[in-house]
């Protein structure tokens, strides 16, 4: 069961939103109303009539239409063609691409969508891309639009834009359904906001009377955690020393320039910047991925700017990748085979050049109860698992055995609010256990909370250090954007 | 949750191959019915054909060389590379070693050990050339396959001459290297009753290296870095393996085992690399093992139907019906098990994503922080 007990009243002309955690039961939600999956109890009624969704087919007929997260557009197509593609206008054998277009710009005019149907879906941008969908389905008469996570792929402009063209919608007399977990977001569009936990309906609240918070304490069922550290547990033993340390691309690029920090036992630094300013080439130097062209990395007193990943893994480096599918896990192997890679030489999982496949698993059950991971089995591939579960399975992996630096890209990125405490938890113990630990993350509160020390990285060099006692989220973010470069504070 | 051999698990797993194996005898039926024939009194015909002793000896020796190239190139699917050039290697390796077995003389069992040791040795640098092209240069190993097939075509075209490593043969005009002696001989041995024909003695080989390759595969840390390179190469290179020298290393593996299928034939039959010396089998082994899913005991049921299809329809001339109806049932064989295959991987997928929707309902053994406010609302 994933979910059970939903009670929702959508009204109609309205912007009803759906939050919850990840996991939570919104996707199965939502598949549910688009006929996807069909509900084992209880009834659906549009409009006072009851309906079977069967098929998606059903949902249309019912005048439901989905707007997915990600995209479902033929490139080399145009605007046109994705629209009317499978629903097509004929005249005799041939589309009648006429007719659609002017239907197509009745619409679009009508709820200001504009869009040019004669372009090429490949060369439109994100916030087009997405008004395509939304017009993919009111072509087909739908009267309630479900969209799932809009705005996770958009830009700040582009959200606006969006809910502009959302409220154009409901002043029509359409009734969107929007599942979002950023609340701000949900606060300044929804008309009323129904909460989700563990599959089931915990409240449905009005966006006037609550606030983010009552709204993130509503979707976890607790208090939210809040990223600090206490007591300083800073050694003045270095652990991780680069110096120098200079990364250029094949092709001559400097992607690193300079950097030198130096990381001490019990220590975390945090290292803040907008996405693609070098964070990714830093954990891959750090990590042997990537040959260093200059400079050097230091492990202790040990020089290991040569060494191969594996060796450094052995050394105790180990890492929370930034994109945790591609770098992270094998999507098609058992959780217990994940819980193996980066550690397949490292006790409890090789015995010699051979697997200790007891050892491992016994140990994924271990990670899997401390870091509530939420799986029916460790037989099961680690593509059968939300995100959020996924990152608590390599988090719990690579605080395992006996880390002395641990690289976190993004370690609470996609988990849900209880799994980010329970993460920040791990670190704080780690830390005062005399884990050095090298912090990257796109969030500021956590990044600010959660280091001893504070840089800033952009364009590939770290240009600040800031004092994370005495640092706003402001001071880090006018750093990051390069508005200012000189160094405050002590780090 | 169902363990790993759970009822429900096994008949899921059957369910691709047998899936495809009705279908395809249901097009080979429109086929026959289509030319005229009754599709039941010609299955009819290969199965009791099939049965007989002598065939099922030929079954499981035509099987055997089928195992060892489906093995080979299983090795190099298991980490997405596509070793088109079995069949080269098989060919050059039975070649060059029926030439060196000719030449030397050496005590029973070292003879016929040397033999097999320098066909794996010869298969594994053919297959090497394409690894190392493939790791340091990025040439895809599919085309330089596709290529070292057509030199190795030359190469023993140019070598296969009177003079170089060839002899005539008496009476022919076949010429074929020196023949092995006595002493390199691998001798069959009478398992089905009621036939001369014997089994190849490369049978216990060819279960060897299956086990040896499921061992490998399943139990050892290589294994599990070449599984790990095959299904996510960008998660491989951050849990530490060098995909360079893992995919050297896997085709040196998947070569040196090509090696391997020419030995039954030549250890066991022919004793000399002539122009007659069957070729096409690394193709076969393509075939083989994406019926088999590069699992080793998948691949041997492959291989066994697969012979079992060739060999029994050799009657079905006698019968007036062109025996290429196997090879129509073997290629909708392979082509629907492909697509049965990703049906069940879906629904499988689908499952467990509703299991762990299950759990995700369940309350949460403990929250770890905060203090729970229980339920508002």
């Amino acid at each position: 069961m994933a979910n059970r007990d939903i009670n929702i009243a959508v009204q109609a002309g309205h912007v009803h939103a759906i939050v919850g955690e990840n996991g939570a039961g919104k996707s199965t939600l939502m598949n549910i109303l688009y006929g996807l999956i069909r509900p084992d109890e209880g009834t659906i009624s549009v409009e006072g009539t009851t309906v079977d969704l069967a098929s998606p087919s059903d949902a249309i007929a019912a005048g439901i239409g989905m707007v997915h997260q990600h995209f479902k557009l033929a490139d080399n197509f145009t605007v046109l063609e994705n629209i009317v593609l499978g629903d097509e206008p004929t005249k005799g054998a041939w589309v009648d691409f006429g007719r659609a277009k002017s239907r197509i710009n009745e619409i679009a005019d009508k709820y200001g969508l504009e869009v040019d149907p004669e372009e090429l879906v490949e060369n439109l941008g994100v916030g087009d891309r997405q008004r395509v969908e939304i017009l993919k389905v009111l072509y087909r008469g739908a009267r309630i639009l479900i969209l799932d996570e809009p705005t996770a792929v958009l830009v700040p402009q582009e959200v606006d834009e969006l809910f502009d063209a959302l409220r154009d919608l409901k002043s029509e007399g359409l009734t969107v359904i929007f599942i979002s977990h950023k609340l701000d977001e949900v606060l300044s569009v929804a008309d009323e906001i129904t909460v989700i936990r563990r599959g089931t309906t915990v409240a449905t609240v009005d966006p006037s009377e609550v606030t983010a918070h009552d709204l993130a304490e509503l979707m976890v069922g607790s208090e939210l955690p809040v990223p600090e550290l206490r007591d300083s547990t800073v050694t003045d033993k270095p652990v991780l020393t680069l110096d120098g340390v200079t990364v250029t691309s094949p092709d001559g690029r400097t992607l690193l320039e300079g950097l030198s920090f130096t990381i001490h036992s019990g220590e975390i630094l945090g290292i803040a910047g907008v996405e693609g300013n070098g964070q990714a080439e830093l954990v891959d130097a750090v990590m042997g991925i990537r040959p260093i062209s200059s400079g050097t990395v230091l492990l202790g007193d040990e020089d290991i700017t040569a060494w191969a990943t594996r060796k450094v893994r052995e050394a105790g480096v180990y890492a929370i990748p930034e994109d945790r599918t591609r770098q992270g896990l094998l999507l098609e192997a058992p959780l217990w085979e994940n819980r193996m890679l980066g550690h397949q030489t490292e006790v409890p999982n090789a015995k010699g050049p051979l697997i200790d496949r007891k050892g491992a698993r016994a140990d994924t059950e271990r990670i899997v109860r401390d870091y509530d991971v939420r799986t029916p089995s460790i037989d099961i591939p680690a593509s059968a698992l939300s995100g959020g579960n996924q990152q608590k399975l390599i988090v719990g992996r690579e605080m395992s055995g006996t880390p002395k630096m641990l690289v976190a890209a993004h370690p609470t990125r996609g988990v849900d609010v209880g799994a980010q405490a329970a993460i920040w938890d791990h670190m704080r113990t780690a830390r005062a256990n005399g884990l050095a630990v090298l912090l990257i993350s796109a969030d500021l509160d956590e990044l600010i909370g959660m280091s001893d020390s504070l840089s800033v990285i952009l364009r590939g060099r770290l240009v600040a250090d800031f004092d994370p006692r005495s640092v706003t989220p402001q001071d880090l973010g006018s750093a990051m954007t390069g508005a200012t470069t000189s160094a405050e504070g002590a780090a | 949750m169902s363990g790993r051999f759970s009822p429900r698990r096994i008949a899921l797993t059957l369910a691709a191959p047998v899936l495809a194996i009705i279908f395809s005898l249901l097009i080979a039926s429109i086929v026959l019915l289509a030319v005229g024939d009754s599709p039941l009194v010609v299955f009819q015909a290969m199965l009791d054909y099939g049965v007989r002793p002598r065939t099922m000896v030929l079954t499981i020796n035509t099987a055997t060389t089928y195992y060892l190239s489906a093995v080979a190139v299983a090795i190099g699917f298991k980490m997405n590379l596509f070793n088109i050039g079995v069949d080269g290697q098989y060919r050059l390796a039975a070649m060059l070693a029926a030439a060196v077995g000719g030449a030397i003389s050496l005590p029973s069992p070292l003879h016929a050990l040397v033999v097999v040791l320098v066909a794996m040795l010869v298969g594994a640098m053919w297959a090497g050339i394409a690894g190392v092209l493939r790791a340091y240069r990025g040439v895809s190993e599919v085309i330089s396959t596709i290529m070292l097939n057509a030199i190795a075509t030359g190469v023993i075209a140019y070598m296969l001459r009177p003079g170089r490593l060839a002899v005539s043969t008496q009476g022919s005009n076949n010429i074929g290297t020196k023949p092995i002696p006595e002493s390199g001989h691998v001798p069959g041995f009478a398992f089905v009753p009621g036939t001369e024909t014997k089994v190849y003695g490369f049978v216990f080989l060819a279960v060897l290296v299956g086990v040896a390759y499921w061992y490998m595969l399943n139990r050892t840390r290589f294994g599990f870095d070449l599984r790990a390179t095959g299904m996510s190469e960008s998660a491989a290179v951050s849990s530490g393996v060098s995909v360079k020298r893992m995919i050297v290393t896997a085709m040196l593996l998947s070569g040196a085992v090509a090696g391997l299928v020419g030995m039954p034939q030549l250890l066991g039959g022919s004793y000399s690399y002539s122009l007659d010396f069957p070729a096409g089998l690394g193709f076969t082994g393509i075939a083989i093992a994406l019926l088999g899913r590069n699992n080793p005991v998948g691949i041997a049921f492959g291989a066994l139907l697969w012979a079992f299809l060739t060999n029994s329809a050799q009657i079905l001339d006698l019968e007036g019906v062109p025996k290429e109806i196997a090879n129509i049932m073997q290629g909708t064989i392979v082509l629907s098990v492909v697509v049965a295959y990703e049906l069940v991987r879906r629904y499988r997928l689908r499952e467990q994503q509703q299991q762990v929707g299950e759990q995700v309902a369940e309350e949460p053994p403990t929250p770890r922080t905060g203090s729970d406010m229980g339920a508002p609302v």
